[in-house]
């Protein structure tokens, strides 16, 4: 429990400084350490597979596109800080957020969620992970396939440069 | 006394408004994509949550929707970044409020 609530921390922590900096590089460097903790969350909580399929996927892959675009859009090295430029947005977002928040909490904190305390930890081995993607999730696992190769398609279409 | 998955709900729904929090109130392209992946990885705070506390954790169900999710996520990423640079590209700029051609 004790870790737990590290963990939790390290993440709200590191999301909310990622949200506030006002240096890009930071921001994405303080999402990759949320992104880490949340891949420990889910190591806590029995799901390994994709605890790891959240540390490549996020920390490895997402993080680098992120940093790659940062520096590809960056107006010079001397203007690295973003400026906060409205109060307005600042305030009105944090009034929406926190309404947000009070709502959800509330909600979890009146509803009867004991959940099923029995099982200390639900083991599902990587072996029926896989019999499930290719059995019953099969169809699904041809899609995602099918929509990572489009998007990425799509992707380098956007992005690649104008010739002529 | 707060069981576990009242933490992790509560974990999650703090982290969709940081998110939220992000996505609104930063012109920032970057940072306005960035908060929408933190809203997307507290649904899948959910989604463990849930199939961890639930009532059949051995049908492996949360495990599943969790990989799609980050699947899609990543696609995601991936596209708006892209749309990120070509915007860049064209305006000079990363600021929210001077794409605004659409606007009618």
């Amino acid at each position: 429990m004790i870790a737990l609530l590290l963990i939790a921390l390290l993440i709200l922590g590191a999301a909310s400084a990622a949200i506030l900096s006002r240096n890009l590089i930071h921001s994405a460097l303080l999402l990759v350490g949320a992104w880490a903790g949340i891949a420990a969350f889910y190591l806590w909580a029995g799901a390994e597979f994709v605890a790891f399929a959240q540390a490549l996927v996020y920390v490895g892959a997402v993080s680098m596109v992120v940093l790659f675009a940062v520096l590809l859009t960056r107006q010079g090295a001397t203007r690295a800080p973003v400026e906060y430029d409205s109060v307005k947005r600042a305030v009105f977002a944090f009034i929406v957020a926190g309404g947000v928040a009070g709502v959800l909490v509330g909600a979890i904190m009146g509803s009867p969620l004991q959940g099923h305390i029995a099982s200390p930890t639900p083991a599902v081995s990587v072996k029926q992970l896989g019999l499930l993607l290719m059995g019953s999730y099969a169809p699904a696992l041809l899609i995602v396939g099918v929509l990572l190769t489009v998007a990425l398609l799509g992707a380098i279409v956007i992005a690649a440069e104008e010739k002529g | 006394m707060i069981s576990p998955l009242q933490l992790f709900l509560i974990v999650s729904s703090l982290l969709f408004c940081v998110g939220l929090i992000g996505a609104l109130a930063r012109s920032n392209t970057i940072l306005v994509l960035l908060g929408i992946e933190l809203m997307l990885n507290a649904a899948n705070l959910n989604f463990i949550a849930f199939w961890r506390y639930g009532p059949h954790p051995a049908a492996a169900t949360g495990m599943m929707f969790v990989l799609f999710s980050i699947a899609v996520a990543a696609a995601e990423a991936a596209v708006g970044l892209a749309l990120i640079i070509a915007v860049h590209r064209h305006r000079r700029s990363v600021r929210l409020q001077e794409a605004n051609s659409l606007k009618g």
